[in-house]
């Protein structure tokens, strides 16, 4: 079992799993987003072969209204 | 009459740049921006809610504007780096409305901060849109760091004020004349916007003044002839003031 932190959320996983699987496994949208793990951008093409280990703080983001 | 915008190589028509924030719906969101004539809306970068909803916001966005995406809600340089590097990889584009902000209840932006991520962030290739404070030096110094254009606050974001130092506005003007200078924030209504283009703003960023208007569409085709009156007010070179009266008719030949 690892525990991460989505979003400023304590998530736990059954295991070490790819950033690629991580985003499926929460139903995430893939379009125009972006993922950023402990600080550090992810690039897209990047994804499949991140891991996401225990501890890890994970930022995904997208667009909404602002000024 | 041909005065096109010119800003990092883009051409604009218009030199309205508005926000998307604070709609009331999409559909007066989209009549609002159709209205302004604006061809560039901001956008704010924000987490993915974890509720496996994965509707996009920018499909509500007409695909002709171009997207600058904003720092908001960032209180130091390094939060504001980070935001502008996510909002690159998501949207594939190098523009950035730079925006760290110093204060909750003031929302007025940290200069020394903004100028800190400035320089990261031209170093690595972004154009750099600063939102600051109306200060001539600093401008100086977001220009130097190689931001192609300088954002001052007329007013505090999202107040409505219009431009409260039109002294700083004329000065930055006159001692930046070649600067693209664009006035981000405060404008409440149609005449605050065009003072600032009176004044020699070269743009306006605007949001709440169109979004919080009864009638949002109304409000930013008003914004759009204000922008545009003031622009022409500015071009056209105005009278000097005088202190006592000027008589228009010829006081020589009126009858006794």
């Amino acid at each position: 079992m690892i525990s991460i932190t989505l979003n400023g959320e304590k998530r736990e996983l059954d295991k070490e799993i790819d950033l690629e699987s991580l985003i499926d496994l929460f139903s995430l949208p893939r379009k125009r987003v972006a993922v950023e793990v402990n600080h550090a951008v992810i690039r897209r093409v990047d994804w499949p072969d991140t891991a996401v280990k225990d501890g890890d703080i994970l930022e995904v983001v997208h667009f909404v209204g602002g000024g | 009459m041909s005065d096109q915008f010119s800003l990092a190589g883009i051409i604009f028509g218009s030199r309205l740049i508005i926000g998307t924030g604070k709609y009331r719906s999409y559909d007066e969101m989209k009549a609002a921006h159709a209205a302004s004539g604006a061809e560039m809306v901001t956008v704010a970068v924000n987490r993915v809610p974890l509720d496996g909803k994965t509707e996009s916001f920018l499909d509500h966005l007409d695909p002709k504007m171009q997207i600058l995406p904003n720092t908001a809600g960032c209180y130091n340089a390094d939060h504001a780096i980070r935001t502008a590097r996510l909002a690159r990889e998501a949207l594939e584009t190098d523009w950035i409305k730079l925006e760290v902000i110093g204060d909750q209840v003031t929302l007025l932006p940290d200069n020394e901060q903004t100028l800190e991520a400035a320089r990261v962030l031209v170093g690595e290739g972004f154009i750099v849109l600063p939102y600051f404070t109306d200060d001539l030096i600093m401008a100086k110094k977001l220009l130097d760091a190689g931001c192609p254009a300088v954002m001052p606050l007329a007013a505090p974001i999202g107040s409505g004020m219009g431009v409260q130092n039109p002294s700083n506005l004329r000065i930055m003007r006159e001692q930046l004349p070649d600067a693209i200078i664009i006035v981000d924030a405060g404008v409440g209504v149609p005449s605050d916007a065009a003072i600032a283009m009176e004044l020699g703003a070269d743009a306006i960023l605007m949001n709440t003044a169109i979004a919080e208007a009864q009638e949002p569409a109304q409000m930013a085709t008003a914004m759009k002839l204000a922008v545009e009156a003031g622009r022409l007010g500015h071009l056209a070179g105005r009278m000097p003031k005088r202190l006592y009266a000027s008589a228009s008719s010829p006081i020589d030949g009126a009858i006794k």
